[in-house]
């Protein structure tokens, strides 16, 4: 009983976390959700009996996958429509 | 606890085909580049969620064979699915690590994000 | 309007996605006559081994392994190849924000757990949740953690390619091993002991253990190559 509860209530957190993921414009804030969404799949997983899987998504999802995207942000730019207010900035000078 | 097991039914599928299809409308409809590999890595998770869902068995025990659990064998998950999403993860990994890079690169070359003013890619 | 489009086509493939998965069940006996119980009982009478995961991924279907080891090995190299950058431009990598001296202290302390946990993990693996993929990982995290922390820390490149590919002539020798004396590729060529264990199983842990390496360098070398990028 308290592991469907547990369940249920780690099945929504990780819906929200993915809906918050693509809405959210601020890509940073983003790439920590995705994140937060594979460290409650990795528990979904050991509620579902596969450890295996457990250890690997915990270790890829949360640590490895999160970090290459926070990377590729600080190398571009942070924010969706960062380059429309640049351009904006442009015509407007001209 | 028939009745619980309907209710996960619903909300395992559910939310892993829900997953699904928030990461191919992100991949489809965002257009920073960075987001459609985000939407496609939230894509990766629910099919892993649905396979892992399709293995497992009412009352199941993980497929080890610890000490004081070797006749078992009839009440274990299946293991077959675990392999596949074990090699999918880290392939997928693998995809997404060689993707941003391709972001990178573009975004050297053409000093934006935005798919729709890198060459008219979406339509 | 394309908003809507999309709207609808996603619609409609997940109400049919939904009506197949709901009608299959959750938590029961799919197949009556599946090819589980044949991997199950083999693998406790025949190999030896506990975890059916690891005798699956390793002994069953190891050739699949070999091209995902392939496949990380391509997209280490593919990462190297676009991200090519001349030589004299790297210098100084800039890290994210510059660490704390706790920080810096406590990446010390906890980099050879780390390195020793991820051990622990791939060398048990035939024991315990855990393996080649895992224990990997878990060696390229701590890599990871030493990375960010301290600004003039670097991996030896050279060291790291002479560890993957001693890895994986280990892998194939192995391989080919069996394919000489028993007939087929990856067959089981050492005694399999008895279960549970640490020498069991014949040639799992020694794969395992060279699958570890393998992975252990390539992801490394995958953060390596994508920190040292900058504007």
């Amino acid at each position: 009983m308290i592991y469907v509860i547990l369940t249920l209530v780690l099945l929504l957190l990780m819906v929200a976390s993915a809906i918050y993921a693509i809405w959210q414009k601020d890509l940073l804030y983003a790439v920590i959700a995705s994140g937060i969404l594979s460290l409650f799949l990795s528990i979904v997983f050991v509620i579902l009996q596969a450890p295996d899987v457990a250890l690997t998504e915990a270790a890829i999802g949360v640590a490895l996958t999160t970090i290459i995207f926070i990377i590729a942000i600080r190398n571009t730019v942070r924010y969706e429509d960062e380059h429309d207010k640049k351009k904006k900035v442009k015509t407007t000078t001209k | 606890m028939e009745k619980y097991l309907d209710i996960l039914n619903v909300a395992i599928y559910g939310s892993a085909v829900l997953l699904m299809l928030i990461g191919l409308y992100g991949a489809l409809t965002k257009k920073s580049l960075i987001k459609i590999v985000l939407g496609l890595s939230i894509l990766d998770s629910g099919v892993h969620l649905l396979m892992i869902a399709i293995g497992y068995l009412k009352d199941g025990t993980a497929p080890i064979f610890s000490a004081g659990n070797e006749e078992k064998m009839s009440v274990m998950v299946d293991p077959i699915p675990q392999a596949l999403v074990l090699t999918a993860i880290v392939i997928g990994f693998g995809v997404t690590a060689v993707a941003i890079s391709l972001v990178i690169r573009l975004y050297r070359h053409h000093n934006t994000l935005r798919i729709d003013e890198i060459k008219k890619l979406k339509w | 309007m394309k908003i809507a489009i999309i709207l609808i086509s996603l619609g409609i493939l997940g109400f049919y996605l939904m009506d197949i998965f709901f009608g299959i069940g959750f938590g029961v006996q799919h197949f009556s006559n599946g090819v589980k119980d044949l991997y199950l009982s083999n693998s406790k009478d025949i190999l030896k081994v506990s975890n059916v995961v690891t005798s699956i991924v390793v002994n069953f279907r190891g050739f699949d392994t070999l091209g995902e080891v392939t496949v990380l090995f391509l997209a280490s190299t593919a990462l190297g190849g676009i991200l090519y950058k001349k030589r004299h431009h790297v210098g100084e990598r800039s890290v994210l924000f510059p660490a704390s001296r706790i920080v810096m202290s406590g990446a010390k302390l906890l980099f050879p757990s780390i390195v020793l946990l991820g051990a622990y993990v791939f060398i048990h693996g035939h024991l315990s949740p855990g393996g080649g993929f895992q224990g990997g990982t878990i060696i390229a995290t701590g890599f990871l953690l030493m990375l960010l922390t301290y600004r003039n820390y670097s991996v030896s490149h050279n060291r790291l390619v002479y560890f993957e590919s001693l890895a994986g002539i280990l892998f194939i020798s192995i391989g080919l091993v069996g394919y000489f004396s028993k007939g087929s590729f990856l067959e089981n060529v050492l005694p399999v002991g008895n279960m549970n264990d640490l020498f069991s199983g014949g040639v799992i842990g020694i794969i395992y253990i060279a699958v570890g390496f393998k992975v252990a360098a390539e992801l490394t070398g995958i953060i390596y190559t994508v920190l040292h990028e900058k504007d």
